[in-house]
């Protein structure tokens, strides 16, 4: 190809590089889709906003009559009777809250404990087996863990780990009252067990991810290995591993069919752990499809706008906490 | 000297005490593990992957319906999580922008966060109050939504770790940005794409309370998808809560598919990222 | 590499015997040519920002077809930075902008009418670091060509065929063109980025420091490349490697601190440099 020859034709302005008539047409549409896959991407990604802010809107909208009728009385009103058209969301709170925060007292320093194990003292592939074992653990349906928790929990707590325990310390008023399987307490152990997961992987990695160098340095100066844990890279990690217990702690409060199967499913506040209770997951999934009356259902669905609020707020405490630690690389999951 | 003693023995101790709480941790999964494939791998046989439910109180029978509709569901699902996810990772990791994207990750990040009882209530405002009845679309939808997070966060992190160099030779040959993002950066994150949509279905196929009322259950075939449609993991629910001994079983079996079939996702999208490293 | 030689005298003459005696005598007979070729690659009182910075500033030069020409100086002194304004890949760092006008074969780059495409199948680009798609062998030189329309698989099988064959790799790979492209060595997968700038047919190949990532052997069988292929393209290789630039070119432009300080026939920058910086330069003093 003589190059002089082709300088002699016109000059390129769209011939530049168009060594023939379909390889110009091919280009100019090639361009031309551009903006458009452009527009494409950003269409969807503007979908996700879009859901969002309707997910919001039809949880307002819809709980529109409850919260008219009963106003902030929903939320310390303490009887749930549908029939009597009372409603009142505070059994539903106290075991949601009860119920999660009592799971994570469990699984946070079993979680924790875990992830210092596999990140500090377990050799890198084991570390790497087992957390990937973990993380099949977190991967198990809650239903499943639902059926697990009916069918072997509640019958080993009830024939093993309730009587000793109401000889020992049934005079504490949290462990007084007959034990009939499902109960608060079943669902706090079913629920640590659902959330330890999520601690151990995390924590895991805000631990590996402090520095080798902190360590040799707590070494150096003749500290244990467990001192040098303790003292230096613990507190280093401190903010990823509250990150991780909050995001826990998100789940549990969320989190629907494991409760609903072992809790009882009965709206009251019990002073005793081994009461029935209901969190507000639990009493949505089991009445939703048998509300009766527009009221009812506003009640359920103002139930569930709570939960979403409590649920966004400890959420977006945790992702300020995780931008904090590890310069904002986001973990999995 | 003794204190030197004294500092050893609680390391020791400490760290016997974390061995014990690894222990624990992989026990529970090893017995959940055990106890399921026993218990239910023996209640397993072909006419649960085949037959009908039985009529309510009889013996026999099995979840085929369930099984179909679960699949349906999860169809419908990724058509609608799939697409928007993957496209909308696309647009974070290839297209400038300050506010949108940071609005758009904000989002992603909250629709994650949401118990996804919620999201059926939304599925359920938005589709089964309109339409009044129950359906695959509405459980599908549902869990479409669920389905997006994981694929558009999986879906921009592998593209950006695709390095610029590729994306430079690609556009020096002559692509067009929607060429270079299309020939040559997705490829070279395809692994990482694909496994993170295994990873997405096995979250979503075991999902139950977004379903409880939008797909709702069917005890017969469902034709179509506007019908309200059974599930395996909604079956496992009912059949666990109800009286009869025989439903208790087959609650067991269907527990053992689902979590067979999640873990087949789980390990799939594994297996997808660490193969062929060889070659390359 | 640094030529380390102490004395300013002998430092000369070692880099004049570097030259090859029968392609000075060629550099020599185009000098007098030169100036009635029309240059292929123009550039008057260009300059690039990045927001205020300055990358390059009033460049004037013109590069003349079928040569090659190497672009030299200190790091950081805007060699990439105008190598890349040729085919406007400086387009991708945000806040650029330009002065100036650079033409390539009559057409200004920065014109709005420009298409872009069609710039970079003229202008081909081979990076310092090899970076072939982690496709096979045959995809990637085969890339350019399915991205403009050719579906034949005649034609592309041709195309790609003759695309190694100019880049001297043909011979190396034809058994197995479906293999990876990962799969080769430094100096091979450089290679292949050559063939798949050629697959376009592109009249001007921007190099940019191509050898610095390999190691002695390869770089050799990539300056023999150049050498071949000056017959049919224009090259414009940026190096820091004083030596290459003597062995492969025709012309040199040392550039210092984002300014063209001197553009000559290779021969002359190297054995008599008209500024003195320069000629500090190229004897090693700085840089």
């Amino acid at each position: 190809m003589s190059v002089n020859a082709s300088l002699q034709s016109s000059g390129f302005t769209h011939e530049l590089g168009a060594h023939n008539r379909r390889t110009r047409l091919v280009t100019r549409l090639a361009m031309l889709l551009d903006p458009l896959f452009f527009l494409l991407t950003l269409a969807c990604a503007a979908s996700i906003v879009a859901i969002t802010v309707l997910l919001v809107h039809q949880l307002y909208v819809h709980s529109v009559e409850s919260r008219n009728a009963l106003g902030w009385n929903f939320l310390i009103g303490q009887n749930w009777d549908p029939v009597a058209g009372d409603f009142g969301a505070l059994p539903f709170i106290f075991g949601t809250i009860v119920t999660s925060i009592i799971a994570l007292l469990i699984a946070a320093p079993l979680g924790i404990a875990t992830a210092v194990f596999l990140a500090e003292m377990a050799p890198p592939r084991l570390s790497r087996l087992m957390a990937f074992l973990i993380d099949l653990l977190a991967a198990v349906p809650s239903v499943i863990y639902g059926l697990l928790g009916i069918f072997l929990l509640a019958p080993f707590l009830t024939k093993v780990v309730v009587p000793p325990l109401q000889k020992a310390l049934g005079f504490l008023p949290i462990f007084s009252g007959p034990f009939y399987g499902v109960s608060l307490f079943t669902a706090c152990i079913v629920l640590a067990v659902m959330v330890v997961p999520f601690i151990v992987s995390i924590s895991r990695e805000v631990l590996l991810s402090v520095p080798r160098d902190q360590r040799e340095a707590s070494f150096a100066l003749a500290a244990t290995h467990w001192e040098t844990v303790w003292r230096v890279v613990l507190p280093q990690a401190r903010r990823g591993i509250y990150a991780s217990v909050f995001l826990a702690l998100a789940r549990a409060l969320g989190e629907t069919m494991a409760v609903t199967m072992v809790i009882g499913n009965t709206p009251q506040i019990a002073k005793s752990l081994f009461a029935p209770g209901y969190t507000i997951a639990a009493v949505v999934a089991n009445e939703f499809t048998e509300a009766t009356g527009d009221l009812y259902l506003s009640a359920l669905i103002e139930l569930g706008l709570v939960l979403f609020v409590v649920t966004i707020v400890i959420n977006g405490l945790s992702r300020l906490l995780i931008h904090a630690t590890t310069g904002g690389h986001d973990h999995h999951g | 000297m003794a204190r030197l003693a004294l500092r050893k023995s609680v390391n020791a101790v400490m760290f016997s005490l974390t061995f014990l709480c690894t222990v624990a941790c992989l026990g529970v999964l090893f017995f959940i593990l055990g106890y399921l494939f026993w218990n239910g791998g023996r209640d397993l046989n072909w006419n649960f992957f085949t037959k009908l439910p039985a009529p309510v109180g009889e013996s026999g029978g099995g979840m085929a319906n369930a099984i179909v509709g679960s699949g349906k569901l999860l169809l419908i699902a990724s058509a609608i999580g799939l697409p928007i996810g993957i496209l909308g990772g696309i647009y974070l990791a290839e297209y400038r922008g300050k506010t949108f994207p940071f609005i758009v990750r904000y989002a992603t990040d909250l629709l994650n966060g949401v118990p996804s009882i919620i999201i059926g209530i939304f599925a359920y405002t938005l589709i089964v109050l309109k339409v009044k009845h129950f359906s695959a679309w509405a459980g599908g939808f549902a869990l479409g939504i669920m389905m997006i997070p994981i694929a558009l966060r999986s879906t921009e992190e592998f593209l950006r770790q695709v390095p610029s160099s590729l994306r430079e030779a690609s556009l020096a040959l002559g692509a067009t940005q929607w060429q270079m993002i299309l020939t040559a950066v997705v490829p070279a994150a395809l692994r990482g794409i694909v496994a993170g949509i295994m990873l997405d279905l096995a979250r979503v196929a075991g999902e139950t309370a977004p379903l409880l009322f939008t797909s709702f259950g069917n005890r017969f075939w469902s034709e179509g998808f506007d019908k309200p449609t059974a599930s395996l993991p909604v079956m496992i629910f009912t059949y666990a809560i109800g009286p009869y001994e025989d439903w208790h079983r087959q609650a067991w079996a269907a527990a053992f598919v689902l979590l067979a079939m999640v873990f087949f996702f789980n390990l799939a999208a594994r297996g997808v990222m660490s193969w062929r490293r060889a070659q390359t | 590499m640094q030529i380390t030689v102490p004395h300013r005298m002998s430092q000369k003459s070692q880099i004049q015997t570097v030259i090859p005696t029968s392609r000075k005598r060629q550099m020599d007979t185009r000098a007098t040519n030169g100036t009635r070729e029309r240059a292929i690659i123009r550039s008057q009182n260009f300059s690039l920002y990045y927001g205020s910075k300055v990358g390059v500033k009033n460049i004037t030069m013109d590069i003349y077809p079928n040569s090659v020409t190497a672009i030299i100086g200190p790091s950081g002194c805007g060699k990439s930075t105008f190598l890349r304004s040729i085919n406007r890949m400086n387009d991708l760092i945000p806040h650029v902008h330009h002065e100036g006008r650079l033409e390539v074969a009559g057409q200004d780059v920065y014109d709005k009418r420009t298409n872009l495409v069609n710039l970079r199948q003229e202008v081909g680009m081979v990076f310092q670091k090899p970076n072939p798609f982690p496709k096979s062998i045959f995809d990637n030189v085969a890339y350019a060509p399915s991205l403009q329309g050719i579906r034949n698989k005649g034609e592309l099988q041709h195309i790609v065929e003759q695309s190694l064959r100019a880049a001297a790799l043909w011979d190396e790979v034809k058994d197995d063109l479906r293999k990876s492209a990962l799969a080769l060595s430094g100096g091979q997968q450089q290679r292949l980025c050559i063939a798949r700038a050629l697959a376009t047919k592109p009249r001007v190949l921007l190099m940019d420091e191509p050898c610095s990532a390999l190691d002695p052997i390869a770089t050799g069988r990539i300056e023999d490349l150049m050498g071949q292929l000056e017959s049919s393209y224009t090259i414009v290789i940026v190096t820091h490697n004083m030596q290459q630039a003597a062995r492969v070119s025709d012309r040199a432009a040392f550039f210092c601190l984002g300014a063209l300080i001197e553009y000559d026939l290779t021969s002359k920058i190297f054995s008599n440099p008209s500024k003195k910086e320069t000629e500090d330069y190229v004897t090693g003093r700085f840089g």
